[in-house]
């Protein structure tokens, strides 16, 4: 110990301070097991409370009318009666084909005019287009009833109400600016030297988005897609407003549970969950693809 | 089979002019290297050829027609891209494929091709592998097969060895020049890289900020530079510089003062530079002999033994001096070190950059890569 005076200090220093370390360690690691549980539990907690009321309509469908008004309860007999009673007033399968024929269509529709327009702008962008992009997004800004009478005007003038095709063609352009925006995002990911080397290989601009932009942004353009399907098919405000019978969406047929003659919960509810029912599964079974999408690059 | 010709050409970025006049003329089946540092403008240059970017001046001529306003793929060039920019949905044949499917040609035909290319290159164990699957270096090959399928007049190829480690570099290199020979082709070769330049190129163009500073072979360069950024530029380790006094100029040189007192006479033509001009004196590390009695002298800094080769670092009381040495010099930092160097290869530089035309033209100052060629095969015989 004398012969190596410096030395013994040393150590002692380097002791204390892993002694002092080593609970701090475990403490560090008991806080961070603790905030996962926490977190876990925070996670299902919420999601719960977001899931219930959808869970409370699925089972109010099931009770009788009188039930469904009666005091608050998860115990009763389980009845189709409300579903027959909603399929007896109103043909449901019209409502819903419909629903699939505008929500898809208006999809379509803006992803055939939102892709060559995102791929202008990502790939030959001018000094107005981030300008352009912006004032695309301002148009959601705006409330859609403050220009339902024009519309409407312009619809009953060129026999567009009540029609699919309107539909279509409102929700298209109610979708585009979304569309575009995330497309843009998705393209600009797209290392440019890829289209540009398909170019060198003697690509049109056609055969670039068709062999190569498309096929590589595939998961954007889908999750795209699958948003504006779903922002189609859950709009309620346009479809209200223009159809009445012919071309009215789901959103319509449960809208006509609502009003005239009082509410009537059961059958109101069965109406609501066989109209949510199709676009639920839908993302549910498109769920890995929509997170992929919308959370990761297209490409990376 | 291709000429390439570059008349005035001018490129504008909104304000900015990234290439200012540029005139250039690439002879059929050479290896052309444009090298530059960063933003010189050599790839915009390069881009331009290929057709990618448009000149806002000028006249770009292949085979002496006008192609400015044809597009990239009517051109009949193929481009490398530095990323390899593969299409990282396809199979390496379809990578291969793609220009040939987009040309209507016939499946077997493109089949047949596409296994002709892949042999030169040893591709053909990964024909049906997606670019994920393959190392750098086979995504290289893939991306330069790509290009060959083509089989272009010109082969424009864009810092294509700057994403390898410097072994597969090395090897890459050599595979681009036998590719070269084997091709017969035309060549344009972009890098930063002064090495890459010197020892692939027939012809050499030297740019910086969007002018052409010299173009000629490697040794040209090497030996004759226009000015003190080509000197700096090319050659490596780089060049030292040092301030210096004319004290005469006469028919057989200029006599410069060096920073220790002591005159030397460099072989350059002094005509009109008066004593007591100051002048940029460079001269290269390997140019330099360790002599205790040599007219400089300074500390050494830092030492970089490579193994059959030293690096000495030497603080002169105005520059830092790079000295290429044997591999086994015993010298240690912090050491007094005299040395002196070969006034024959020095140059000197005027107030404006400019070298002072040298009196004797270096012998292999002509030679490019055939000519070695023709040296190694009288050499084996």
């Amino acid at each position: 110990m004398t012969t190596a005076k410096p030395k013994p200090s040393l150590t002692a220093e380097g002791q204390a301070s892993f002694t002092r370390t080593a609970p701090a360690v475990a403490t560090a690691l008991l806080s961070l097991e603790f905030r996962r549980l926490m977190l876990t539990l925070l996670g299902w907690g919420v999601s719960l409370l977001i899931f219930f009321p959808i869970l409370w309509m699925a089972m109010t469908g099931f009770k009788t009318e009188a039930a469904a008004i009666a005091d608050p309860s998860f115990l009763f007999t389980p009845t189709l009666d409300s579903y027959s009673a909603v399929q007896a007033r109103a043909d449901y399968f019209k409502y819903a084909l419909n629903s699939v024929t505008v929500a898809f269509g208006s999809t379509l529709l803006a992803l055939l005019i939102g892709i060559p327009s995102a791929y202008s702008m990502a790939f030959l962008p001018t000094r107005r287009t981030k300008g352009t992009l912006l004032w695309m997004l301002s148009t959601k800004m705006l409330p859609p009833v403050g220009v339902l009478v024009p519309i409407y005007l312009l619809f009953r003038t060129t026999g567009l109400l009540d029609t699919r095709t309107g539909l279509i063609i409102v929700y298209t352009l109610m979708n585009l600016p979304i569309v575009v925006w995330m497309l843009y995002t998705f393209f600009k990911d797209l290392p440019r030297d890829i289209l540009e080397a398909g170019r060198m290989d003697g690509a049109s601009t056609f055969q670039e988005v068709v062999y190569l932009l498309m096929p590589l942004t595939l998961p954007g353009i889908a999750s795209t897609g699958l948003l504006s399907v779903i922002l189609s098919w859950n709009e309620a405000f346009w479809s209200l407003n223009l159809t009445s019978s012919n071309a009215a969406p789901l959103t319509a047929y449960i809208a006509s549970f609502s009003s005239p003659e009082g509410l009537f919960w059961a059958k109101l509810s069965a109406a609501s969950t066989m109209a949510i029912a199709p676009i639920l599964v839908f993302g549910w079974m498109t769920q890995k693809q929509m997170v992929r999408g919308l959370t990761f690059g297209a490409v990376k | 089979m291709a000429t390439l010709q570059l008349r005035n050409i001018v490129k504008r970025f909104d304000d900015t002019q990234v290439i200012k006049g540029v005139d250039l003329d690439v002879n059929d089946r050479e290896f052309v290297v444009f090298v530059g540092p960063s933003g010189c403008g050599k790839s915009t240059l390069l881009r331009m050829i290929a057709g990618l970017e448009s000149a806002t001046s000028g006249d770009i001529l292949i085979d002496g027609q006008r192609i400015n306003e044809v597009g990239p793929a009517e051109r009949g060039l193929a481009m490398v891209f530095q990323s390899y920019a593969l299409y990282p949905h396809m199979t390496v044949e379809d990578n291969m494929g793609f220009s040939l499917k987009l040309a209507g040609v016939s499946k077997e035909e493109r089949r047949r091709k596409v296994r002709e290319t892949a042999e030169i290159l040893q591709l053909e164990p990964l024909l049906d592998r997606k670019p994920k699957a393959l190392s750098g270096g086979q995504r290289q090959r893939v991306a330069i097969g790509r290009a060959i399928v083509r089989n272009p007049s010109i082969f424009l190829f864009d810092e294509p060895l700057s994403n390898l480690d410097a072994a597969l570099r090395v090897q890459m290199r050599i595979e681009l020049a036998r590719l070269h020979e084997a091709l017969d082709a035309t060549m344009i070769y972009v890098t930063h890289d002064q090495i890459e330049a010197m020892t692939m190129a027939d012809k050499i163009v030297v740019l910086q900020g969007g002018v052409v500073e010299q173009v000629g072979s490697p040794m040209a360069l090497y030996h004759h530079p226009r000015n003190r950024f080509v000197a700096g530029f090319i050659g490596s380790p780089k060049m030292n510089f040092v301030k210096v006094t004319v004290a005469h100029a006469g028919p057989a040189g200029v006599e410069v003062r060096l920073p220790g007192g002591v005159n030397c006479e460099v072989p350059v033509d002094g005509d009109g530079v008066a004593a007591g001009t100051v002048l940029e004196l460079g001269f290269r590390p390997e140019h330099i002999q360790l002599d205790v009695g040599g007219p400089l002298e300074g500390c050494i800094e830092v030492i970089e033994r490579l193994g059959g080769l030293t690096s000495l670092y030497v603080r002169m009381p105005e520059a830092l001096i790079t000295v290429s040495a044997d591999g086994n010099v015993e010298h240690r930092v912090g050491d007094t070190l005299r040395f002196g160097f070969a006034p024959d290869c020095a140059h000197l530089f005027g107030s404006d950059g400019l070298a002072l035309p040298s009196l004797h033209r270096h012998p292999l100052a002509a030679l490019n890569r055939q000519d070695n060629r023709a040296i190694s095969m009288a050499g084996s015989q």
